[in-house]
C-alpha cells in the first residue's frame, strides 16, 4: 500500500479525455517521476492530486484518505506540498516573509485571527522560517525582496516554503522547466539532498530526462492519459512502449 | 512603546500632534483677512470631516491596500453607521456612546453579509458586486425603506433621517444638551483661544473625533503588522500560492472586508454625533468613488498614507468650492480689463460648482506622476534632501 493511490481515474474535458483508467501506486519514501509527451495528462493528474481539479470517476487515497472534494489548503494540510512549473512566490514581500507564512500555516492551521500579535516577536516562526532558510542557503538574501531573486533562487526558495511545512508528499510539476543548465544541475542537486536527508516521499512530472534519470527510483510513462508502463529508472530507458510513446512507431 | 516598532511609534505621535494642534496649524492667517476666509482650514466643520474621513480611509485601507481587494461601496457601510446612530439618538436620547456602538455593530452586519457574497469573486467582479450591492441598499434607503406614510419608515428617505420633538429619546433627562453629546460634553461645545489677530477654534466634536482617529490608526498599525496583517498582504500578492500552502483566503479576506466596514460604520456614525442627521446620499454609489480617490491619493498601503488622502481631498474640495468669480475677479484685478475677463471665463470651470474638476485633474497627475500618492511624493523630497546632503563632501558620514 502506497503513501498515494490513485485508483481507476478518470477526467474528460469535453471530447477530450485527458485521463483514462488511471492507476498509481507512489511508495513512501521514494522519488516516483511521471513522465510522458505533450499532452500525456501528467499535469491533469497532478491538478487531480491537489483539488484543483476533480476527476470524474475514481478515488484518490492518500495516507488511507481520500483526497476527492477536498480544496487545495485542506490537501496541503493534510501534508501534500505541491511546487508549480514557474515559481509561485509571494513577490511583493521579502525572503523571510515567504518564509513565515508556511511557517505560520504548519503552526495555526488554516486561518488563525492574530490580529494584535506582532510577527517580530513571534520567536519561533523566525526560528523556524531562519532554520528552513538557512536549509536552502538563502539566509543572506532573508532581507531582499523576492520577486527581484534570480529564476534559480524562486525555485530554491519555492522549494524551501513547501518543506517548511514539513510535507509528507511533495509534488513537482517540471521543477526545472525553462532553466538554464547550471541552474538545472543545481535543482537536481537540491532534490538529491532533499530525498537523500528527509522522510519524505516526492513525486514529479518532468520532461527532462536528465533529472529523471538522476532522481528517480520508479518512473510511471502516461501516454494519451493512460500509464503505458512503471518500472525502474533502468527499466525505462530501452522499453519499446515508451520509445513508442515518444517517437511514434517508428518502423511500419 | 505600546506594542510598537520604534519607527511605527513615532509614526503614531507626529499623527497625534498634528491631532491635537489642527485647530491652530490650519489657521495660519489672522481673522478678517481675505487669505483667512479663504485658505484657513482651522473650523470646527471642516476639521471633523479630516478626522472622520481619515478614519473611513483608513478602515478601507485595511481591505483594499493590503489585501488588493477593491470594495466600490464602502459608503454604503458609512450611511448604514449613520442611520444607526441617528435612530440611538431618536429612541434613547443624545448620548454618543450607544450611538457610536450601533453603528459600529450594523455596518459590521452588513459588512459581513456583502462580504460574504462578494468575495467569493476577485478582482474586477468583486468591485462589481460590491458596487451592485452597495447600489441595491442605497436605493432601498432612499425609497422602499424611506416612505413617510408607510409602517417601516427606517431612513425618512428624499428628508433624510432626523430626530423630531415627538421622538420617544427615553433615556433624555432635562440636564442633558439637545445635542449629542459625551456624558454631557455636547460636541458643538466649543472654545476660542484669541491670540492677536488670531481665532483659534477648540472644538469637543473635532477632539473626539481626533482621538477616534488616533485609535483607529493605532489598530490599523497593530493589524499592519501583525500575522493577519501579513497574511492579507500574501494574498495580495499570491492567492494560490497562499492556497496551496494551506491556508485558507476566504475568512483572511471576510475578516479585513468586515474590518473595513466597521471603520466606516464608525465613521458614520461619528458623523451623525457631529450633525444628528442621515441621508441617503451618503450612501450614493459617488462617496464610495470618492473613498477610492483619497486612498489613491494618499498612497495605498501606507500606513500614514490614508489620512493624508483624506486631508487632502476634503482641504481642496472646500477651498475649490468657496471660490467664486467675484474672487476670480478680485484675484486678477490686476491683469488688464479684458483680459481679466478672459482668464475668470477660463477659470470659471474648475472652481465653485466645477471643483470636481480641479480635483480630477489633481488626482490625475498623482497617479501619472507619483502612483504611490502623496507618500511617494513624500519619500522622493525626503531622498533628494538625504542625497544632497550625502554630496556635501564636509558631510562625513553618509546616510545608508
Amino acid at each position: 500500500m502506497g503513501i498515494l493511490e490513485v485508483k481507476g481515474v478518470n477526467k474528460r474535458f469535453g471530447g477530450l479525455q485527458a485521463l483514462g483508467d488511471v492507476n498509481l501506486s507512489v511508495q513512501e519514501q521514494t522519488v516516483h517521476a511521471i513522465i510522458g509527451p505533450n499532452g500525456a495528462g501528467k499535469s491533469t493528474l497532478l491538478n487531480c492530486l491537489v483539488g484543483k481539479l476533480i476527476p470524474d470517476t475514481g478515488s484518490v487515497m492518500f495516507d488511507g484518505q481520500s483526497v476527492l472534494g477536498r480544496t487545495p489548503y485542506e490537501i496541503n494540510q493534510m501534508g501534500i506540498s505541491r511546487v508549480f512549473q514557474t515559481p509561485e512566490i509571494f513577490g511583493d514581500l521579502t525572503v523571510m516573509e515567504n518564509m513565515m507564512i508556511p511557517c505560520f500555516a504548519k503552526r495555526d492551521g488554516s486561518f488563525s485571527m492574530t490580529a494584535f500579535a506582532a510577527v517580530r516577536n513571534q520567536k519561533d516562526i523566525i526560528e523556524h522560517a531562519m532554520h528552513a532558510l538557512e536549509d536552502m542557503n538563502m539566509a543572506d538574501k532573508r532581507h531582499m525582496h523576492s520577486a527581484s531573486l534570480s529564476r534559480g533562487d524562486k525555485r530554491r526558495l519555492e522549494i524551501g516554503m513547501c518543506l517548511a511545512q514539513e510535507p509528507r508528499l511533495l509534488l513537482l510539476d517540471e521543477p526545472t522547466a525553462g532553466m538554464a543548465r547550471a541552474d538545472t544541475n543545481n535543482t537536481i542537486d537540491l532534490l538529491k539532498q532533499i530525498r537523500d536527508t528527509r522522510d519524505i516521499t516526492i513525486a514529479i512530472i518532468e520532461h527532462d530526462m536528465h533529472v529523471v534519470f538522476s532522481l528517480a527510483e520508479r518512473i510511471t510513462v502516461l501516454a494519451q492519459g493512460t500509464p503505458l508502463v512503471e518500472e525502474t529508472p533502468e527499466n525505462i530507458k530501452g522499453h519499446p512502449k515508451v520509445r513508442e510513446a515518444y517517437l511514434g512507431e517508428a518502423q511500419v | 512603546m505600546l506594542g510598537l516598532e520604534k519607527k511605527d511609534f513615532t509614526l503614531l505621535l507626529i499623527v497625534t500632534v498634528m491631532v491635537i494642534f489642527a485647530p491652530f496649524v490650519l489657521n495660519p492667517f489672522p481673522e478678517g483677512t481675505a487669505m483667512a476666509q479663504m485658505f484657513n482650514a482651522g473650523y470646527p466643520d471642516l476639521m471633523q470631516r479630516f478626522a472622520i474621513f481619515g478614519i473611513l480611509v483608513i478602515g478601507f485601507n485595511i481591505l483594499f491596500g493590503l489585501t488588493g481587494y477593491l470594495s466600490f461601496g464602502h459608503a454604503a457601510f458609512l450611511g448604514a453607521g449613520s442611520y444607526a446612530a441617528v435612530w440611538m439618538f431618536k429612541l434613547l436620547g443624545y448620548d454618543i456612546i450607544p450611538a457610536i456602538l450601533l453603528s459600529i455593530a450594523v455596518s459590521g452586519l452588513f459588512s459581513l453579509a456583502v462580504g460574504y457574497v462578494s468575495l467569493r469573486r476577485s478582482g474586477i467582479y468583486f468591485s462589481i458586486l460590491t458596487l451592485a450591492l452597495a447600489q441595491m441598499m442605497f436605493n432601498m434607503a432612499y425609497s422602499v425603506l424611506g416612505n413617510p406614510s408607510s409602517s417601516y419608515n427606517l431612513t425618512n428617505g428624499e428628508t433624510g433621517l432626523q430626530v423630531y420633538n415627538s421622538d420617544p429619546q427615553v433615556l433624555l433627562s432635562a440636564t442633558d444638551p439637545n445635542f449629542p453629546h459625551l456624558f454631557g460634553l455636547s460636541m458643538r461645545s466649543e472654545t476660542h483661544l484669541l491670540v492677536g489677530n488670531w481665532d483659534f477654534t477648540l472644538n469637543a466634536g473635532y477632539y473626539l473625533s481626533g482621538l477616534f482617529l488616533l485609535l483607529a490608526f493605532y489598530i490599523s498599525i497593530r493589524i499592519f503588522r501583525s500575522p493577519f496583517g501579513l497574511m492579507l498582504r500574501a494574498v495580495k500578492s499570491n492567492q494560490q500560492r497562499l492556497n496551496y500552502t494551506g491556508l485558507n483566503t476566504r475568512p483572511y479576506t471576510l475578516m479585513a472586508f468586515v474590518i473595513s466596514g466597521m471603520y466606516a460604520g464608525l465613521a458614520g456614525g461619528l458623523l451623525a454625533c457631529m450633525d444628528p442627521l442621515a441621508g441617503a446620499e451618503r450612501m450614493h454609489w459617488t462617496a464610495s468613488g470618492e473613498i477610492v480617490i483619497m486612498s489613491i491619493l494618499g498612497g495605498i498601503g501606507t500606513l500614514i498614507g490614508p489620512i493624508l488622502g483624506a486631508g487632502f481631498n476634503e482641504y481642496f474640495k472646500n477651498i475649490l468650492s468657496k471660490i467664486n468669480d467675484s474672487i476670480l475677479h478680485e484675484w486678477l484685478s490686476f491683469l488688464p480689463d479684458g483680459f481679466e475677463d478672459i482668464m475668470v471665463t477660463l477659470i470659471h470651470p474648475f472652481v465653485g460648482k466645477g471643483w470636481h474638476l480641479t480635483l480630477g485633474l489633481l488626482f490625475m497627475m498623482v497617479i501619472i506622476f507619483l502612483p504611490g500618492g502623496l507618500v511617494e511624493g513624500g519619500q522622493r523630497i525626503g531622498k533628494l534632501f538625504r542625497r544632497k546632503k550625502a554630496d556635501t563632501p564636509s558631510d562625513e558620514t553618509p546616510v545608508e
